[in-house]
């Protein structure tokens, strides 16, 4: 598929408590779009991309990922093409070692060990965590595991990567190498955050997620420009472009 | 909360001994985990009151844990910590068999202390035995033996994914516990309610964070069955080492050694 | 309480050892096809939490002491008695291999005392029943006592078959009767309060977020397989209650002779019936045994032992020990020097 383009036509979804988390939510991603997602809590991200590859179901609407709709049929190909990354990595990061991990996306793939090995080790190197192959989980820093996520990832070539809170927990340095690193892909980029910073570094368009809608969808200049659009939907202006209100302490 | 963070330490750490190089790494973990099951055997099956016999098995786990540079440290605080249950049955030998039965130097001592003595040599064998396979192993290399050695694969998953996240859940466990204590006002445990209170959160968590895993799982093509733990080799000095233990067991169960040694000292020095 | 190796004799080891096998390889085939993708993470992530609850202990109401949770009721009503069973041997397993709570010979028995009891007995056949089809929305009261009866089964079930066990491997003296009286009473409160805690915890779950609660309850286990899960109990019972008479039917003063030996030698003579009792001894454990332990053969010289015999004893294992140790050492040392 070389047109990869990420669909949603007016998904609706209610949790089973009652919580209508998405109402109505409807965009078009073309192939190759860095795109993030913003809202306060609650505003229904994080459920939005779990609806991406099939992880929920919504009660309405569908989802199209390249030329394939989303039915159970075609879940096995989407989850292929769509790598996802968890805002938790210590969900994502389930095996006894690194390289186990990283290898269970290409082995549930059916793939040789011999393939399986060298796309290891490519993914790992991609994300600079080659050393880091036979740690267990547990010894591996925040940044690490994040690192080792994305490789798990990125091992089953993916063209569109879907992250939630991908920032989230990491310190300064090692956040300013996944911003590098993410600027390096050129796969498609769909990025729930609340580090509007980092949207300004990597992303071009903006969804702003309020109440289950999409409020609004254009350039991150523009949505960035209109205070009051951010004040409804519980935002503000990115740090970096905050003028010091108050005198330092 | 220091004993979740005792245990964890623990755990990480036989594992951080195993995982340095050295002669005992490369062997396959099925013929150290028989080897140190025919070891227990052997030592089990002497009657209650062998004492001497016993001793010259010391040498499997002191030799394997020189080998394995197993801190000698770690291995009696362990056992230290251990010993409560066989202590406190044991304990009721000696009140229970009074009647004597060796006869030392004069010094009549009675069946009861034999066997107690017995018991704790056992204890401490044993034990000792069992630590030492897991930090010359490491638990991920003994579940990919048990694997082969047919134990079914739902099993040593289990194994593997409670020992990932055991520190992930004792982390939210000593974090609850110790944010209790700050608000207990001097009370160390906390009372039925609430503790069952403190379960439940935590049970919720557990239960949300399992369905996270599964989502994460099947995003990357999960279908039920986990293929990992790359099979070892068996090779001849796999064999060379098993069969020369259970030789080693066969030989010390059936001689006692230190008796003879013993006996052909005196015998030559008369 | 987790059985030691220290206390067990191969047979029984090896016996319960293929009991708990065999029982393990029945629950990881019922564990549903097609079930296993949620269960795996689910029962990994429970094993885990129950692994690190059993460090907390709480208050027991009105005796000052502490408890902790086993756990087996709790897992079996959020996962089913087999693979409630599979997770508590995990347990037990990481438990053997890391902080030598229970030994490895002795993790079969540890395996069936305090897994396949609460899961099984408790669980399957105390609480399942009594609760009836519509358990999910029993009444507080129902659930508290309920759980607290099959937490009370399961660990009176675990407790006496530790009894059984220790004394058919002869290692340790204690009479049955003074160990039952031991660990039973202590395993009733036990059970209890495991039973009130599973209840109490149940229950928060089940107000705080029913959708995972019914999600994860354990879906119905048709009548036809408690069939032959009873008859394997009975059986065992009958097995249990007649291997135990005829034990003490052949030993016409085994109950006799433990119970004059709980009651203190002060009714015993001379060492010559201390010879008689190492004799007997011998006997119950050469049960056990196939070869008659060296350096006894010759009985006739009992209790009168004498001293060279015990010079070259001491002298022996004196070597031995410094064999051991420097053999030892020297190995350490080799090991940090190459």
């Amino acid at each position: 598929m070389s047109h990869h383009l990420v669909e949603a036509r007016s998904l609706m979804y209610a949790y089973p408590d009652g919580n209508q988390a998405l109402n109505g939510v409807s965009f078009r991603i073309e192939h190759g779009e860095s795109v993030a997602i913003i809202g306060g809590n609650g505003a229904g991200k994080s459920t939005l991309l779990l609806h991406l590859n099939g992880l929920l179901k919504p009660a309405a609407g569908s989802v199209r990922v390249g030329d394939l709709p989303l039915v159970s049929e075609t879940l096995p190909q989407i989850r292929r093409t769509i790598g996802m990354l968890f805002q938790d990595p210590d969900d994502q990061l389930f095996m006894a070692n690194v390289y186990d991990d990283v290898a269970f996306g290409p082995a549930n793939m059916g793939l040789p060990p011999d393939e399986i090995d060298v796309r290891v080790r490519a993914s790992l190197d991609i994300v600079g965590a080659g050393h880091l192959a036979m740690r267990p989980p547990y010894q591996l820093s925040g940044g690490e595991k994040r690192a080792v996520a994305i490789a798990g990832v990125l091992a089953m070539s993916p063209s569109i990567l879907v992250m939630d809170e991908p920032s989230s927990g990491l310190d300064p340095a090692a956040r300013r190498r996944l911003i590098n690193l993410l600027r390096g892909f050129s796969h498609t980029k769909i990025i729930a955050t609340h580090d509007l910073d980092l949207v300004l570094d990597l992303c071009s368009r903006v969804l702003v997620m309020h109440e289950g809608r999409i409020e609004a969808d254009g350039r991150a200049e523009e949505i960035f420009a209109d205070a009051e659009l951010l004040a409804r939907c519980q935002l503000e202006l990115p740090l970096s472009r905050q003028p010091r209100t108050a005198p330092p302490l | 909360m220091s004993r979740i963070g005792d245990a964890l330490r623990d755990l990480h750490s036989l594992d951080a001994i195993a995982a340095r190089p050295g002669v005992l790494a490369s062997l396959d973990p099925r013929a150290k985990i028989l080897a140190t099951l025919a070891f227990i055997v052997a030592v089990v099956s002497f009657d209650r009151y062998a004492i001497l016999a016993l001793l010259p098995f010391a040498l499997f786990p002191v030799a394997l844990a020189a080998l394995g540079d197993v801190p000698l440290r770690l291995v009696a605080r362990k056992l230290l910590i251990a010993s409560p249950f066989a202590l406190m049955i044991g304990i009721f030998n000696p009140l229970l068999d009074r009647a004597t039965l060796v006869d030392l130097f004069g010094v009549g001592v009675s069946g009861g202390w034999v066997s107690f003595a017995s018991i704790l040599l056992r204890f401490m064998l044993t034990v000792a035995a069992a630590l030492v396979l897991t930090a010359t192993t490491g638990f991920y290399r003994v579940c990919a033996g048990l694997t082969q050695l047919g134990v079914p694969r739902i099993f040593t998953t289990q194994l593997l994914f409670l020992h990932r996240y055991a520190d992930v859940l004792a982390g939210e466990v000593a974090r609850m516990g110790a944010a209790h204590e700050l608000r207990a006002c001097g009370r160390q445990r906390p009372s039925l309610s609430v503790y069952g209170s403190l379960l439940g959160h935590l049970l919720l968590r557990a239960l949300e964070r399992a369905q996270r895993i599964h989502l994460a799982m099947v995003a990357r093509g999960f279908a039920g069955e986990l293929r990992v733990l790359r099979p070892q080799c068996w090779r001849h000095a796999d064999a060379l080492f098993l069969s020369g233990c259970i030789a080693c067991f066969v030989l010390a169960r059936h001689i006692d050694l230190p008796r003879a040694l013993g006996r052909w000292l005196i015998g030559v020095a008369a | 309480m987790h059985m030691a190796d220290a206390l067990i004799s191969p047979t029984v080891g090896v016996t319960l050892w293929a009991a708990s096998t065999a029982t393990l390889a029945w629950c990881s085939r019922r564990i549903r096809q097609g079930d296993e993708e949620r269960l795996i993470p689910l029962m990994g992530v429970l094993g885990a939490f129950v692994f690190a609850v059993q460090m907390i202990n709480f208050t027991i109401p009105a005796t000052g002491s502490s408890g902790h949770i086993g756990g087996g009721l709790l897992l079996s009503i959020l996962l089913g008695p087999h693979a409630a069973c599979v997770v508590i041997a995990s347990i037990l397993t990481v438990q053997a291999l890391f902080f030598a709570d229970g030994g490895l010979l002795a993790l079969g028995a540890n395996i069936f005392n305090l897994g396949v009891f609460p899961c099984f007995a408790g669980y399957l056949l105390v609480y399942r029943p009594l609760l009836g089809a519509d358990r999910l929305a029993s009444s507080q009261r129902r659930i508290t006592i309920v759980a607290t009866l099959a937490a009370v089964v399961g660990s009176q079930l675990g407790a006496f078959a530790v009894v059984l066990e220790t004394m058919f491997s002869g290692i340790s003296n204690l009479p049955i009767s003074t160990f039952l009286l031991l660990m039973q009473p202590i395993h009733l409160a036990i059970g209890l309060v495991e039973g009130l805690a599973t209840a109490i915890v149940i229950l928060f779950v089940r107000r705080a977020r029913p959708d995972l609660f019914m999600a994860n309850a354990a879906s119905p286990i048709p009548i036809s397989s408690r069939k032959p899960l009873l008859l394997a109990l009975g059986i065992a019972t009958v097995l249990t209650a007649g291997v135990f008479s005829w034990f003490a039917s052949t030993q016409p003063d085994g109950l006799e002779w433990s119970i004059a030996h709980a009651a203190g030698s002060a009714t015993l003579p001379a060492p010559e019936s201390g010879f008689h009792t190492a004799q007997a001894q011998h006997k119950i454990t050469g049960m056990t045994d196939d070869k008659p332990p060296t350096g006894r053969s010759n009985e006739a010289a009992w209790p009168a032992v004498d001293s060279s015999r015990s010079l070259a004893s001491l002298i022996g294992a004196a070597i031995t020990l410094g064999l051991v140790i420097s053999i030892g050492y020297l190995l350490r040392r080799r090991r940090s020097s190459s």
